[in-house]
């Protein structure tokens, strides 16, 4: 087991390497970054200074060093557009970011799962027909229009829950969070529903159908034959089967979710680092998007290093395989 | 005549489709005593596993049983509501699959499904049922039993594997097991192993057995008696002895001279030509009709009636004829 983790560790690090290099070319060659810091009448000398001080002037190897250790060290360099640090920016909204993906990623995994059990036992259903309904909405339409939509009728004719905004938030140790404050929950509801519903749609029916194979298969029909109840039937044999692919959809989703809040941030004008990296493409303030590409990357690579233990957890025969 | 465990009568399944409604299994009486291991042969889709699933009550819907009776001492119980009959399945009737590699799930150890199921029909602690899993999985020949148990089915090879599973199927102490080809899927090195584990410990634990298979030597090996079944119908039913070395009906003549003997050397087998009616298109009179040599006009009319002959049960219009005549 600790052997596995060290060697997907390893792995990741190259990633994450790569991945810098990337980010490092882009902030590097994507026009001169000392010409975006300063201004047209900036005399050469003061150019060449500034050059020397940003260590530009070092060989390339020794400059992708400095990158990466500052960035690991989470110095991302500083933004053109604002002129404060990116790291602090960065910092100041990922919480928001954060906070909408996993609320959206738990409302996904807690309305797809037993709908999607659910579809699966009772097929003929009435119930059965609306989930399916609405999981054809949830992966047909795009994320503003169910987004809009839903301010439409939540916000503009009910008047129950906020169009736009987090709300009050709390500040607990640096980390800004609106779980804590009725006004911030309320703000969530719209924006985590609207970055959920594909996902929950896509959990729904992956469930269903891993569910509808897996109780044709011949261990759930001995299951029954040795007169299990069918609750442990259900839950305990058919529904453990099926979390291999959901644990791999859903870590693959969250990064997804967080990499891709960009729209629903928008839409609901939401203080996350989605809506920063827009304004920063629109600047072209390349330490902004440099860091949120690695910090992206970074996420991912970590998800996936999750979703391999869960592996591990759920499936005794990943263990051995590996050992 | 000592105690009658199983009795089906006049057992109908149907399968409802598009084209129309099929007859898996048409007609099909016979009894079980206790400790009695039966036969069931026949081709593929001659309708064994039919037969077996219905009477643990495990029809795939739509399938259901259009009409008959089974009775399980004294107890009806092909119309019981499903709780009443999920406790009967495995309390007792226990069943064993084909493929042992696939019939356990994969994610839970050995010990969990064993307890699991134990602790389903007997009010014990975990700790009797754990006792009572290592002690099974010992009988049933599994080597350093209480070592083993935390083990999942993966790490055992598919004979262990075989024998977890009619642990599994025996646990709760069932009154009659329904294995279904449980040596198919094993290495012919085990099979005749995973027959005598399975004879062992019926015989030991006072189960009755229905055994479907098409192997006849496994059947000549543990059976008492054997039915034979086509196309969904009984075709003979007697005791091994006498329906192997005299077979009456033509099918089971047949089914019999196909198997080779080491005495037979250089003889070519018989086969019966042709092969069993789909279920879609059986003929009106005898579904064996068609391929039988000493057919009559009457076979492709009328379905024959089930007769007694010497200790057998046969239903073929030969013999009616030759009743009559007699």
């Amino acid at each position: 087991m600790l052997a596995f983790i060290i060697k997907r560790f390893v792995q990741s690090l190259v990633v994450m390497l790569v991945v810098g290099l990337i980010a490092f070319v882009m902030f590097r060659f994507v026009g001169d970054p000392v010409d975006q810091m300063v201004g047209l009448e900036t005399s050469i000398e003061d150019r060449e200074r500034l050059r020397e001080a940003l260590g530009l002037n070092a060989p390339l190897p020794m400059q992708y060093w400095n990158f990466i250790s500052s960035a690991a060290q989470g110095d991302f360099g500083t933004s053109y557009q604002f002129k404060r640090p990116v790291a602090v920016m960065l910092g100041d909204r990922l919480s928001a970011t954060l906070e909408l993906a996993l609320v959206s990623a738990i409302f996904a995994l807690c309305a797809g799962i037993p709908m999607g059990v659910f579809t699966a036992l009772y097929k003929d259903s009435v119930l059965t027909k609306l989930f399916q309904a609405v999981s054809l909405v949830g992966i047909s339409l795009p994320t503003f229009l169910i987004g809009i939509l839903l301010i439409y009728v939540f916000s503009v004719q009910l008047q129950w829950l906020p169009s736009f905004g987090r709300g009050e938030v709390v500040d607990i140790a640096g980390w800004s969070t609106g779980l804590l404050t009725s006004s911030g929950l309320k703000a969530l509801i719209l924006p985590a529903i609207t970055l959920g519903l594909f996902q929950m749609t896509l959990i729904m029916r992956l469930v269903r159908s891993e569910m509808m194979e897996i109780l044709r298969s011949d261990f759930i029909k001995f299951a029954r034959a040795r007169g299990l109840t069918p609750r442990a039937v259900h839950f305990g044999h058919a529904l453990k089967n099926t979390m291999i692919p959901v644990i791999t959809i859903t870590g693959l989703q969250l990064g997804s979710i967080i990499a891709f809040a960009i729209i629903t941030e928008t839409v609901f004008q939401w203080p996350g680092i989605g809506l920063m990296f827009l304004q920063a493409v629109q600047d072209v303030d390349v330490p902004i998007m440099a860091a949120y590409l690695l910090m992206i990357a970074f996420l991912f690579v970590f998800i996936n290093l999750i979703v391999d233990i869960l592996y591990v957890v759920v499936d005794p025969r990943i263990h051995i395989e590996k050992a | 005549m000592s105690d009658t465990l199983l009795s089906v009568k006049n057992l109908v399944v149907e399968f409802p489709t598009r084209r129309g409604i099929l007859t898996a299994v048409d007609n099909v009486s016979f009894d079980l005593e206790r400790g009695e291991v039966l036969g069931l042969v026949g081709e593929s889709g001659a309708g064994k596993s039919i037969t077996g699933s219905a009477v643990i009550g495990l029809i795939e819907p739509p399938g259901r049983i259009a009409a008959g009776t089974v009775h399980l001492a004294g107890q009806r119980i092909d119309n019981l509501p499903s709780e009443k009959m999920r406790r009967i399945r495995g309390d007792k009737i226990g069943m064993v699959f084909q493929d042992p590699l696939s019939s356990l799930n994969p994610l839970y150890s050995v010990a969990e499904q064993l307890v699991e199921t134990i602790l389903t029909h007997k009010g014990i602690s975990k700790k009797q049922a754990r006792d009572r899993a290592i002690e099974l999985l010992d009988e049933v020949g599994i080597p350093a039993a209480d070592l083993r148990i935390d083990d999942y089915p993966h790490q055992f090879s598919g004979g262990m594997r075989q024998r977890v599973v009619i642990a599994l199927a025996l646990c709760a102490d069932p009154e009659l097991i329904i294995a279904d080809e449980p040596t198919t899927a094993l290495d012919v090195s085990v099979q005749s192993q995973i027959v005598s584990v399975l004879k062992k410990m019926c015989s030991e634990h006072g189960a009755s057995v229905i055994l479907i298979t098409h192997d006849i030597g496994v059947i000549a090996e543990v059976a008492d008696r054997v039915a034979v079944l086509y196309s969904g119908r009984m075709a003979e039913i007697g005791p091994v002895r006498d329906v192997i070395k005299h077979p009456q009906h033509p099918y089971t003549k047949g089914l019999m001279g196909s198997i080779p003997t080491i005495t037979q050397e250089g003889d070519r087998l018989t086969q019966i030509p042709g092969s069993m009616p789909r279920l879609t298109d059986r003929p009106p009179g005898c579904a064996f009709a068609p391929r039988c040599e000493m057919a009559m006009s009457a076979c492709h009319h009328s379905h024959p009636s089930e007769e007694n002959v010497g200790t057998a049960r046969v239903a073929c219009h030969l013999i009616t004829k030759m009743g009559a005549v007699a």
